[in-house]
């Protein structure tokens, strides 16, 4: 029989633990995914017993408050604070979000953080977007129109305007692209919900001449049908997009054109 | 004596954010054949640009007769006669061609029946110099500035731009009173990496993050307007702090002036609709210096509702669903997550909080740094843009929707105005070792520090402060006390606590940096509001509650060495840039 086995820096450890110092009779328990890549040491869990009397609702809320009071080492990336900048995705009791709109109130018993999965961690909470990134960059992200020299603006009809409602709001925040295991498992060439979304998007704005050279570009088996359609991707999405959804429709305008 | 290594590069070009103006900027100059980096603390699209709801203003005139020079009257009175009325001609004129190129570079605007860009009623926009409402704010649906971020940063990966994604900045390079460069920290890996630069442009934005609610993100820590500090130059107007009329009450988010652009409107304790009583003609859509001082005296004079009587509602529920669902769909969503609150059925609980800084890094109209010895004079290898600078063309309050057109009319005139004065390749001059070890220094200093205060801690003390003694209504007594109160603040960092020492994503290092900036900000913010003895726009004095155009038509200047500021004054620009617009005279502003 095969024997799997992992590398031995990958084993999580059990981390420190926090007792409360407050005396709060309402405390939770979070426990948070740490790892420091300037130590030899293993990713851990540390606990923190977090007062919740007085802490606002969401799960940034938790951690803000274990920064500024426990724990000042641990790391997260965060910005807006209110799901527009799509700083603070990570996944929270099993499930990718952002921080910043997730109520912690949701989550039953004991509150599990940890990056985005299948990411390179760069430390604690903060995971490597560095490929997701390129991948966007080769959807060629920006309009491609001839007629754009002259001074007046292009027009575009209310109907083909509102085709682009449900795929302009994505705030790339990644949540879809890593809750997907095609993407896990084929990241580096599959392109991903997140990304496929994006060139969606171009590839249905009424204004781009190039939608014929964007569908070739992507009709690969590897870049787009590796999309089984376990819809992971729109379970996941915090803005309440349809990544699966953009990517059928990818898929169709191939089938049919 | 600390010793980093220390990676090396050169560039015709530094532009540092990759917010709304400072992509802009990189997408000119990299049209231009520059080698151009950009250098970002964020990925640029969680830039704060993000947050921008409402929309751009522009005469397009597509929703009905526009001139550019409506608008600029318009933007003279908000700012209650401190813009400099050659750099609001500027911006004003050169707005519609900004907003054109927006669409033709992608940018997802709403539509009319006829398929222009749409446009929406603002605070303080009208027609005919003063006369009645004006569409002229365009739009994408309410997230317009995140739909202009995502899609300059698309220019920007068009036109090849380098970018230096998550580096933090530490400090400029000068050179005889010229910038030479900055250094900056990778928190990817940790290195630390000096740019060599003929031209550094400054597009780090505000600093909203000194006072405890506030629009802004995290991120908004003015970074860039502290290293022009640090360099010996002046910030100006920072007295100046725009407190927007409807944040969430009690989380701050912010809820678009586009909702009272669209019908909504604001109601006391009593049912009133309070703003028919301080601004008759244009109400709700009176400029937001004046929406939130009502919204103050309500609540002051015992009609702010709730428990604590200490907020107003914003009614929506009165509009067609099909318009919230339309164009107001993001503030549906904040509404709901920060609120619990259905706006088709309910009102919003809000709240004035703070939104935006007029102050910053003074600039002539071509974005050019300036600074005062003994005359006016620019900065040579300096410029800033966006939210930054202080061109000034915001004045005393900057009317909603000035600000995304100020990012692109500036940023695209800063990458002109380089293109002008640099040519590609250009050779790079020695800089003394002594600069690099001066930022180093302050650096690894801050590093180590092993006191017994947390940054956390002076951050909300300096918050705290800011707020209660530097608000919508400011006294002379809170002034003073905020004066000196505020340097306790500053004081605290000789015993600030930093417990993790690592290179790679420190985030408690960064905080501490961020904080170290922020508070020499606070202190000039609040030493320029002490020393401003009127009231204009946005700063309200209880104690001087007139305009004093006799001894303060000026801008204030505020330099700061640790916690002391030096405090001078600059003259308002009263000529316009051409004669195809005459100069807008000081007028008593009433809306």
């Amino acid at each position: 029989m095969v024997q799997i086995r992992l590398p031995e820096k990958s084993k999580v450890k059990k981390g420190n633990y926090y007792k409360d110092k407050t005396g709060s009779k309402n405390l939770r328990k979070v426990n948070v995914y740490r790892w420091d890549p300037s130590t030899e040491e293993n990713p851990r869990i540390d606990s923190y017993e977090v007062d919740m009397d007085n802490c606002p609702s969401k799960v940034l809320d938790i951690l803000n408050k274990i920064k500024n009071e426990i724990d000042p080492s641990i790391a997260y990336r965060r910005s807006c604070a209110h799901g527009v900048c799509g700083s603070c995705a990570m996944n929270m009791d099993g499930k990718n979000g952002l921080a910043c709109t997730k109520s912690h109130s949701e989550i039953k018993g004991d509150i599990n953080i940890y990056p985005l999965p299948h990411l390179k961690v760069l430390k604690d909470l903060i995971g490597d977007l560095s490929t997701l990134y390129k991948q966007y960059e080769s959807v060629e992200p920006w309009l491609k129109n001839s007629k754009n020299i002259s001074e007046k603006e292009n027009l575009q009809s209310k109907e083909d305007r509102a085709k682009l409602d449900g795929l302009y709001e994505c705030i790339m925040c990644a949540c879809c692209s890593t809750s997907c295991p095609s993407y896990w498992w084929n990241g580096e060439k599959y392109l991903g919900p997140a990304v496929l979304l994006q060139a969606y998007r171009w590839i249905i704005d009424s204004r781009d001449e190039d939608r014929k050279a964007r569908l070739k570009k992507v009709a690969d088996e590897l870049k787009l049908y590796r999309c089984h359609t376990i819809m992971n991707c729109t379970n996941a999405c915090p803005k309440g997009l349809n990544p699966a959804k953009a990517i059928a429709s990818i898929k169709k305008m191939l089938a049919t054109s | 004596m600390s010793s980093y290594k220390i990676i090396d590069h050169e560039y015709d070009v530094v532009v540092l954010g990759a917010g709304g103006s400072g992509l802009r900027a990189a997408v000119g100059l990299s049209e231009a054949g520059l080698k151009t980096a950009c250098i970002s603390k964020v990925f640029p699209t969680r830039s704060h640009t993000s947050a921008a709801q409402g929309g751009i203003s522009a005469a397009l005139g597509n929703m009905g007769e526009d001139d550019w020079r409506w608008h600029m009257y318009d933007t003279v009175k908000g700012a209650d006669w401190l813009g400099d009325q050659d750099c609001i001609e500027y911006l004003c004129k050169e707005a519609p061609r900004a907003v054109l190129e927006l669409e033709k570079y992608g940018v997802p605007f709403s539509r009319t029946e006829d398929g222009k860009i749409y446009q929406r009623p603002f605070g303080g926009m009208t027609k005919n110099y003063g006369n009645e409402t004006v569409q002229r704010t365009c739009a994408a649906a309410d997230r317009t500035g995140h739909a202009i971020l995502h899609t300059l940063y698309g220019q920007a990966l068009k036109h090849n731009t380098e970018f230096f994604i998550e580096y933090f900045a530490l400090d400029l390079l000068m050179k005889n009173g010229e910038c030479k460069g900055l250094i900056a920290w990778n928190l990817n890996d940790g290195t630390i990496h000096r740019f060599r630069s003929h031209i550094t442009i400054i597009a780090t934005g505000g600093y909203g993050k000194v006072y405890y609610s506030a629009t802004s993100a995290h991120t908004c820590t003015g970074d860039g307007n502290a290293m022009v500090l640090r360099a010996g130059l002046p910030l100006q107007d920072m007295e100046f702090v725009q407190f927007h009329p409807t944040g969430i009450y009690g989380h701050g988010t912010l809820i678009s002036e586009g909702v009272r652009g669209e019908g909504g409107y604001l109601v006391n304790s009593k049912g009133d609709r309070f703003m028919e009583k301080y601004a008759p003609k244009a109400k709700d859509l009176a400029s937001r210096d004046v929406v939130s001082r009502s919204i103050a005296v309500e609540i002051n004079e015992g009609r702010g509702i709730g428990k604590d009587k200490d907020h107003v509602h914003l009614h929506l529920n009165h509009l067609d669903k099909k318009v919230i669902e339309d164009r107001l769909p993001g503030i549906s969503e904040a509404s709901k997550l920060f609120a619990n609150v259905d706006v088709t059925k309910e009102p919003i609980p809000v709240v004035p909080t703070v939104h935006y800084n007029m102050g910053g890094i003074p600039t002539n109209y071509k974005a050019e740094v300036i600074t005062m010895n003994g005359s006016t004079k620019t900065v040579p290898g300096l410029m800033a843009i966006g939210e930054a600078a202080c061109v000034s063309v915001h004045g005393a309050n900057r009317l909603g929707s000035n600000s995304l057109i100020d990012l692109v009319v500036f940023g695209r005139a800063a990458a002109k105005r380089a293109s002008e004065l640099i040519k590609p390749g250009m050779k790079h001059e020695e800089i003394s070792q002594s600069e690099t070890d001066k930022c180093l220094d302050r650096f690894d200093k801050l590093r180590n520090s092993k006191g017994s205060s947390p940054t956390a801690d002076l951050r909300l003390a300096m918050q705290k402060t800011m707020q209660s003694k530097c608000a919508v209504f400011r006294t002379e007594k809170t002034l003073k006390e905020g004066v000196e109160e505020i340097r306790k603040s500053f004081y605290g960092m000789d015993d600030i606590s930093v417990k993790d020492n690592s290179l790679i994503f420190n985030t408690d290092l960064v905080e501490t940096l961020e904080f170290d900036n922020l508070i020499r900000q606070a202190i000039t913010t609040m030493d320029s509001a002490y020393n401003r003895k009127e009231s204009r726009g946005a700063h309200a004095r209880e104690d001087f509650p007139k305009r004093d155009d006799k001894s303060f038509m000026k801008h204030t200047l505020s330099w700061c060495d640790g916690s002391k500021t030096k405090i001078n004054y600059r003259p308002v620009n009263i000529s316009t840039l051409t004669n195809e617009v005459q100069y807008f005279p000081p007028q008593e502003r009433v809306y």
